[in-house]
Order: C-alpha cells, then sequence, then structure tokens
C-alpha cells in the first residue's frame, strides 16, 4: 500500500482494488458507499463539535474575555458536555402539530448538507464524488435546506415560529440568487464546472488573484450571501435572541434542537469550503510562478492541511462579521438583496465575461 | 387577564402580542401589549407597577437620613443624583448652605453617575440591536466608575453617599488620581464606540427617522432629558436652574431638531463628552473645606411645601416634599422621569414594525423601578 | 445620473463604515492580553477589596478581645428597616453599681440595605464596614449574626 499523504488516490485506488479482489462489484461498490457515509458522519461530528467550541472562544476573545476554559483543558470538551446535556432534556410534544412533518424538518437540513460534503474536494483524490457539474450539484443541494426551515416553521403549531419561519424562507431564497451568480462568475473564468479540475487550473495562482477585481467582488458578494444563506450574523433576525422568540426551532428540544444547531455550524462550513474551492484554490498550496524554492515549501504542507486551514480563516471572517455588526431588519435584508447586491453580480458577471474574452486575466 | 387587553381593538387581521415581563429587550419588568397588523404596529400599551414597593409610602415612616437609601433603589443608575436631590430639597428647606468643597464633590459624582449611566445604555442598545459586543465594551469601561464609586463611597451601584448637610465621608486621597486617569482613558475610547456603532452603516439604517416625534409633542408630554433634547425641548436643569456647582462650569446643551431615535441616541454620547469636560474643569479645583455641616439629630423640616429638582441621567427629577413640623415627612413625591418618558411609546411606535419597537424602547432608556418606585 | 452618483457612493460608504467597525473588534482579538476579567474564584487569594467596601457591618474587636459597644441602642434608632436588635442587660460591676451593658447586639444581613447610617451614628465608633463579601449560605437562619464575640467586654475609657 502507498499511502501518499500528497496524493490520496493512491489510498483510495488500494481500498477500491482490494474489496473488488475480495468480493463481487457489487458488494464492493456497496461496502465502499457504507464507509464513506461512515466518514462523512464522523468528519461531520468532529467539525461540528470543533466549530461551536472555536466561536465561543473567537467570540470571547473578541470580547475581552476568555470563553469556555473549564471542562478540560482550555475547555475543549465543553461541547461534549452540552451535547450531554442536551440528550437528556425533555422532548416536549407538541398539541395539535403535524407529528410527520415534525419529526422530519431536522433531518432534511442534516441531509441538504451531507450532500453537500459529499462533493467536496478534501485533498486531491479524497473526494467523494466528482461530478462534471460539481458548481451546479452543490447550489443545487445546499437549497433543500430551506425546506427543512419551513417544515419546522409550519408543523410546529406555533404563529411566532411560523413568522419566523417565513422571514427566514424569503431571505433564504433571496440570497440563493446571489450566491449562483457569484459562482457562476468563477465559472467564467474557470471555464469548467468540474471541481476538480477547477482546483487544477488554480495551480499558478489562485482564481481570486487571476481573476484581479471581478474575483474580488465576486468573492465578497459571496460571503455576504453566504452568510445570509445560513440565517448568520448580521442577518439572523430569524431567530433573534432579543426580539420576540427563538424563531423557527423554538418548539424543538434536546436533540431535535442539537442537530438544528449543528445543521447551522456545517452550513457555515460548507458555504465557506465552496468559497474555498472556487475563490481560494482548494487544496492547492500557493504557488508563485517562477519561485522554485518558495514553491518547494509550499508544497512541504499536506494539501488537506491546506484546505482546512483556508476554510477556518474563511470560517473566522463569517464570525467576525456576526460579532461586530448590529442586526439587519428584514426588509432591509431583502432591499439589500435586490437592490444592491444583484444588480452588482450581474454588472460583476458582464465585467468577468468581458474580462476573459479580452484575455486580461493573469 | 381578560379585562386587562379587552380595550385593545381586535380586528379580524390583527393579532396580539405580549412582550412580557421578563423579556431580555425591555430592561427591566415592562409588559408591553402590542397589536400588530402582518409586521405593523397598531397599537402598544405598557403595563407597569411589577416593581412597585412603595417607597413614597415608606418615607412617611422615616427621617431625612433614613429617606436617602431608598432614593438609590430608584433609577439605581443615578444613584447619587437621586441623593442630591433629596438632600437638596432639604437642605433649601432649613435654609443652610453647604461649603463649596461638598458642592464640588457632589457635581463630580453627579457628572460620573452620567457617564456610567450613558455608558450601561450605548452597552444594552447595541446588544438589542444585535452587536453583542457592545455590551462588553461598554460595561468593561464602566468598571473603572464603579472602581471609583467603590473606592470613595463604598458601594458601587447602591451608594448612600450623600446626606442632608454634605456628605458621609470625605473623598478619598485616591479619587482625584483615579477620576483624571479614566478621563485620560476614555477620551481615547469613546472614539471607538463612534467607530463600531454610531457610524455603522447598519445602525443608521436601522435607527434614523424611527420613531420620531416633533417639538410641540415632546413639550405637550412633558419629556425631559435626553429624549427632550433630542426633539429640540431644552430642558436641562443645570443649565435653567443651577444647583450645586453647575453655575461655576461652561459646558454646552445638546440640542437636535429631528427627534428620532438616532438624535435620542447621539444626544447621550454628546452628553458623555460634555459631562467629561465638567469633570476637568472641577477636578483639580475642590477647595478645602469640612465635608459636611454639622446638623442636629433629629432633622425636622418647617411646616411647608418645598420642591427641588435636578437633572438625572435620563430627565429631570423632581422631589416634593409635604411637611407638618415633624421629623417625618407628611408627604414625599417623586416626579419620576420615566414614568413621563413612557407615556408617549403609543403614539411614537405606531406605524412601525415590530423590530423597530425594539429600537424605539432602547432608545427611551427606560429603567423600570423608576417609573414603579 | 446624480441619482447613480449616490448609489454608488453609498455603497461604498457603508462599506467603509462596516470595515471600521470591523478593525475595532479586530483589534480586540488580534492584540494580545486584551482580557479584561477577573480569573475568580482562581484568585481568591490575591482578591483585596477597598478599605471602604461595604461588604457586612462587623464590630471591630482588639486582642484582648474588647470592643467598645457600650449598648445605648443609637444605631438600632437610626436603621431603617430595624436590621439590628441590641439586647442589653444589667451587671453589677466592679465598683458595686448597677450598669447595663450590651448582651447581644444581633444583626440581620439578610434585611441590611448597607445605608451606613448605623456606623455613622454610633457615638463611640464601634461599628465598621467590613470586607467580606461571600455571603451565601444555605439555611437562612445563618445570616443572622450577633456582632460582639463571646466572653468580650467593653474597652476601658470608652463612655
Amino acid at each position: 500500500m502507498k499511502f501518499n499523504i500528497y496524493d490520496l488516490t493512491s489510498f483510495t485506488q488500494w481500498i477500491d482494488s482490494s474489496l473488488r479482489a475480495s468480493m463481487s462489484p457489487g458488494w464492493a461498490v456497496t461496502v465502499e458507499m457504507i464507509i464513506i457515509g461512515l466518514a462523512i458522519l464522523i468528519f461531520f461530528a468532529l467539525i461540528g463539535l470543533f466549530l461551536v467550541y472555536a466561536e465561543r472562544k473567537v467570540c470571547a476573545f473578541m470580547q475581552n474575555r476568555l470563553g469556555p476554559n473549564r471542562v478540560g483543558p482550555g475547555g475543549i470538551f465543553q461541547t461534549v458536555a452540552d451535547l450531554v446535556k442536551l440528550l437528556f432534556v425533555e422532548l416536549v410534544p407538541i398539541k395539535n402539530a403535524d407529528k410527520i412533518l415534525f419529526n422530519l424538518a431536522p433531518f432534511i437540513v442534516i441531509v441538504a448538507s451531507i450532500m453537500a460534503i459529499g462533493a467536496l474536494p478534501f485533498a486531491k483524490g479524497l473526494q467523494a464524488i466528482d461530478l462534471n457539474i460539481g458548481v451546479f450539484y452543490l447550489m443545487a443541494v445546499s437549497s433543500m435546506g430551506v425546506i427543512g426551515v419551513l417544515l419546522a416553521g409550519w408543523s410546529s403549531n406555533n404563529k411566532y415560529s411560523l413568522i419566523g419561519a417565513m422571514r427566514s424562507g424569503a431571505q433564504i431564497v433571496s440570497y440563493e440568487l446571489s450566491v449562483g451568480l457569484a459562482l457562476i462568475t468563477m465559472v467564467i473564468l474557470a471555464g469548467t464546472m468540474q471541481l476538480s479540475e477547477m482546483i487544477e487550473a488554480q495551480r499558478w495562482g489562485w482564481f481570486i488573484f487571476k481573476g484581479h477585481i471581478p474575483a474580488v467582488i465576486a468573492f465578497v458578494i459571496y460571503i455576504i450571501a453566504g452568510t445570509a444563506e445560513t440565517n448568520r450574523g448580521p442577518f439572523d433576525l430569524a431567530e433573534a435572541e432579543s426580539e420576540l422568540t427563538a424563531g423557527y426551532h423554538t418548539e424543538y428540544s434536546g436533540i431535535k434542537f442539537a442537530l438544528f444547531f449543528l445543521a447551522e455550524y456545517i452550513n457555515m462550513f460548507i458555504v465557506a469550503a465552496i468559497a474555498t474551492t472556487v475563490f481560494l484554490g482548494g487544496w492547492m498550496p500557493l504557488h508563485v510562478y517562477g519561485w522554485d524554492g518558495f514553491n518547494k515549501v509550499m508544497d512541504f504542507i499536506p494539501p488537506f492541511i491546506w484546505f482546512l486551514g483556508k476554510t477556518f480563516g474563511v470560517v473566522f471572517v463569517m464570525m467576525w462579521l456576526k460579532w461586530t455588526f448590529p442586526r439587519l431588519r428584514i426588509d432591509q435584508l431583502l432591499t439589500l438583496e435586490w437592490k444592491f447586491l444583484l444588480p452588482i453580480n450581474i454588472f460583476n458577471l458582464l465585467l468577468m465575461a468581458f474580462l476573459v474574452l479580452a484575455g486580461w486575466h493573469w | 387577564m381578560e379585562e386587562a387587553v379587552v380595550n385593545v381593538p381586535l380586528e379580524q387581521e390583527e393579532y396580539i402580542i405580549n412582550m412580557g415581563p421578563q423579556h431580555p429587550s425591555t430592561h427591566g419588568v415592562l409588559r408591553l401589549v402590542v397589536s400588530l397588523k402582518g409586521e405593523m404596529v397598531q397599537n402598544v400599551q405598557p403595563h407597569i407597577g411589577y416593581v412597585h414597593r412603595g417607597i413614597e409610602k415608606m418615607c412617611e415612616n422615616l427621617t431625612y437620613q433614613q429617606i436617602i437609601h431608598l432614593t438609590d433603589r430608584m433609577d439605581y443608575l443615578s444613584a447619587h443624583i437621586n441623593n442630591e436631590a433629596v438632600c437638596l430639597a432639604v437642605e433649601k428647606a432649613l435654609g443652610i448652605e453647604v461649603s463649596d468643597r461638598v458642592k464640588y464633590i457632589r457635581t463630580i459624582l453627579s457628572e460620573l453617575t452620567r457617564i456610567q449611566s450613558h455608558q450601561l445604555f450605548w452597552a444594552t442598545y447595541g446588544m438589542d440591536l444585535g452587536g453583542l459586543t457592545c455590551f462588553f465594551y461598554g460595561l468593561r469601561d464602566r468598571e473603572l466608575i464603579l472602581d471609583i464609586f467603590e473606592e470613595t463611597c463604598g458601594g458601587r451601584m447602591i451608594v448612600s453617599y450623600n446626606t442632608p448637610g454634605g456628605l458621609m465621608n470625605d473623598i478619598h486621597p485616591n479619587f482625584q488620581k483615579r477620576t483624571k486617569d479614566f478621563i485620560k482613558y476614555f477620551r481615547k475610547t469613546l472614539p471607538e464606540y463612534d467607530r463600531l456603532l454610531t457610524g455603522n452603516v447598519i445602525f443608521q439604517e436601522r435607527l434614523k427617522g424611527i420613531g420620531r416625534i416633533n417639538r410641540e409633542d415632546a413639550i405637550a408630554w412633558g419629556l425631559t432629558g435626553p429624549v427632550g433634547r433630542a426633539s429640540g425641548f431644552s430642558c436641562d436643569i443645570r443649565k435653567h436652574n443651577p444647583y450645586s456647582a453647575y453655575d461655576k462650569v461652561t459646558f454646552n446643551e445638546i440640542l437636535y431638531d429631528e427627534g428620532d431615535s438616532f438624535h435620542r441616541y447621539q444626544v447621550r454620547m454628546d452628553e458623555m463628552w460634555e459631562s467629561m469636560n465638567i469633570i476637568e474643569q472641577l477636578i483639580d479645583n475642590i477647595p478645602e473645606g469640612a465635608y459636611a455641616e454639622k446638623m442636629k439629630p433629629v432633622i425636622k423640616l418647617p411646616e411647608g411645601e418645598y420642591w427641588q429638582s435636578v437633572e438625572t441621567a435620563r430627565g429631570e427629577l423632581g422631589v416634593f416634599i409635604e411637611s407638618d413640623g415633624n421629623k417625618y415627612p407628611y408627604r414625599m413625591k417623586f416626579r419620576s422621569p420615566n414614568f413621563v418618558n413612557l407615556a408617549p411609546l403609543n403614539i411614537m411606535a405606531t406605524g412601525f414594525k415590530i423590530a423597530d419597537l425594539v429600537a424605539i424602547n432602547g432608545s427611551l432608556d427606560l429603567v423600570i423601578p423608576d417609573i414603579d418606585r | 445620473m446624480k441619482a447613480f452618483i449616490e448609489y454608488i457612493r453609498s455603497i461604498f460608504d457603508g462599506l467603509i463604515s462596516l470595515l471600521k467597525g470591523l478593525s475595532v473588534t479586530g483589534k480586540y482579538f488580534f492584540k494580545p492580553g486584551t482580557t479584561w476579567t477577573q480569573q475568580y474564584p482562581n484568585n481568591r487569594k490575591e482578591l483585596k477589596m477597598f478599605d471602604r467596601f461595604k461588604g457586612e457591618v462587623i464590630m471591630p474587636h482588639n486582642d484582648k478581645n474588647e470592643h467598645k459597644c457600650t449598648g445605648c441602642g443609637i444605631c438600632e434608632i437610626n436603621c431603617p428597616n430595624g436590621s439590628i436588635e441590641i439586647i442589653p442587660v444589667t451587671i453589677v460591676n466592679e465598683e458595686g453599681k448597677k450598669q447595663r451593658i450590651i448582651d447581644k447586639h444581633i444583626y440581620h444581613l439578610g434585611m441590611c440595605t448597607f445605608c451606613g447610617l448605623c456606623v455613622k451614628t454610633c457615638p463611640s465608633q464601634a461599628l465598621a464596614f467590613g470586607q467580606e463579601f461571600e455571603h451565601a449560605v444555605f439555611d437562612r437562619t445563618r445570616l443572622n449574626k450577633i456582632l460582639n464575640q463571646p466572653g468580650s467586654k467593653i474597652m476601658k475609657g470608652v463612655a
């Protein structure tokens, strides 16, 4: 077995060939699917735990205080303790609520997130499925999360949840447009929608450097719209704590609330991961054409670490935005999208198309 | 419960929401019964009385020195100024003139109280609107003032430092140095507040034009303090009827015309700068003298009615004492600024959205125990 | 055309104001050593309150277990809500005369409002404010304290 940390295709080929050698092809594919599913679920849980802890520490340092520091060394088991406590909480049954939809809603959100993780390239060769319509698939699948939110608000039989869910639904559907247009701008630059080829094309410069002005504008718009997609940051009116109630997940308690809560952090991770892949080069290290020594040093760090580092950098920027700014009102939110982001996006798209045709990118 | 909401007209598309006594945004135990049509507020009815402790009735069985500790707990963010109001009323009734030292110290402590009250306003207002870090920055800087209070008076929020005739103790030797250090620090830090919140485009869009009340309405409803001054009503007691050492300092009265939430906020930010100017004029020149006049152990006011008004951080606090010659007052009435400022909430909030109601309520800067007393 | 210029200008102004806000929180995140909070209860040994801090009312005793309280009851009269109860007792002193001294000086910490009148009006300065602030107990009757220690007597020379 050749385990090359810089190119994991050999590792995955080895698993594949050893499985096919010992059982029929049908069974081999099934076992592979089970392995990938388990790996994604474990990754999901670990990232969720880490992100919740990171958010609490980041916001604490911005607020001149320390954050969790008692449970475990430096407080790293705080999220585990919170999760154990949520498991013991009583699941309050709702009278007159639509029980099937009520129980289904958190799972839809989780399923949408897991489907999106499946298409992300974590390192060279470490990608669950490499579709040739990668970007399109990611956008389509992350839109499914809004169904879970609307179902949660509707089936709770609570007028405040319904208000919260409707607001959230309108918000997510509007900002889908901005996200889509920003990603399409980069698809124009790359010339392909397949994620692994997009990353290969960024070998000698990330897209944010290659497509200078339009790419930077697209990046900023994508970050804003991505934060609004996940109901986070200055766009969290749907679950505002100091307004009326906790929005669409008011009536959920215990493990179901934990699933919504976790799904929000995973969505933030997915938005950041897509931003990393499309704008910042995915797992590709920073190479400068002609500086061979520099490139060798950059290649020394494994691609998996590059990917996680860049993603957590974007996640940090999203947390920074949340803890600095006050909230937007719902009509201001929609004004921002339809009157500001969308025209800028369309203009940017034309600018990028012009740039690619004229060959002015690097 | 049923009769409490029967006055609010219940049409077909309207529904009633109860921002109940326990709510993160109402700054105390205030119940707001809001009738909404979609997202628009039609009618807001405040229900008060959850913190009523009977302070005015209790005062009828306490001597004048004992009343001071109750006034601390009315508008607890302007504790010094409340104490000063009762002391000034009693001293005026007895015809006692306190020494200049006492006047200077009372003024300096009042201005420090004003600054810390506005710091807490900034902290909680930012938090209400969603910028949660503002809470920590505002309270971090407020701790320095509370340290000054604790060193001199013994308590951070409940001070009981004034007494009829002067002060309880002389100031601590570190008082002047600590105050000067604080002013130097805060002059550098206050522009940060502006960078974080005041100049922020989201904050301005949330507040400009919201909850407008014009000058005639402000005078008719009797709004005083920063709420009245943001609408153009010049009502600063420190300028019109100066007391303590306010006639010896020069400062500006902050007036704006627009009367919306943003300018109510801006008046308080500017007042912090003015308060720092006042303190700087006084802190180095505290004259020597006695820290309290010699008073009889039992204070008896001559028969009659006495009135004294002071400018707390929220408006005009008036103290009315009716005495029949005994050592207990016959009737003690406090004209509380928050009670009057809460009254026009209905006309300010009608027609705006539910998220604006939180912004308007926060900009009035109410302290509910002062409403209920 | 003017509206278009206004539009572009409003976008730039908005972005600049947002970046300024980010710089404030960013400064506190990236600069080391900006944590303001005290690490209570880990710092209890070094924690020292200010001398005038009103933690509770105590009656200071000297090394010979003597205090200055004469049992006059002025603090009880001046307390606004009855947090002090003076229980005197009549004894025969060394000179053979009957004398009223303090038997128990009961202080209800649970009712005290820390106004300071008892400390201020005591004619022999027998009371003072202590700096102990951790008063949480499981049983409310433990908040009724007796301020004069057992076996103590009044100092000589106090009226």
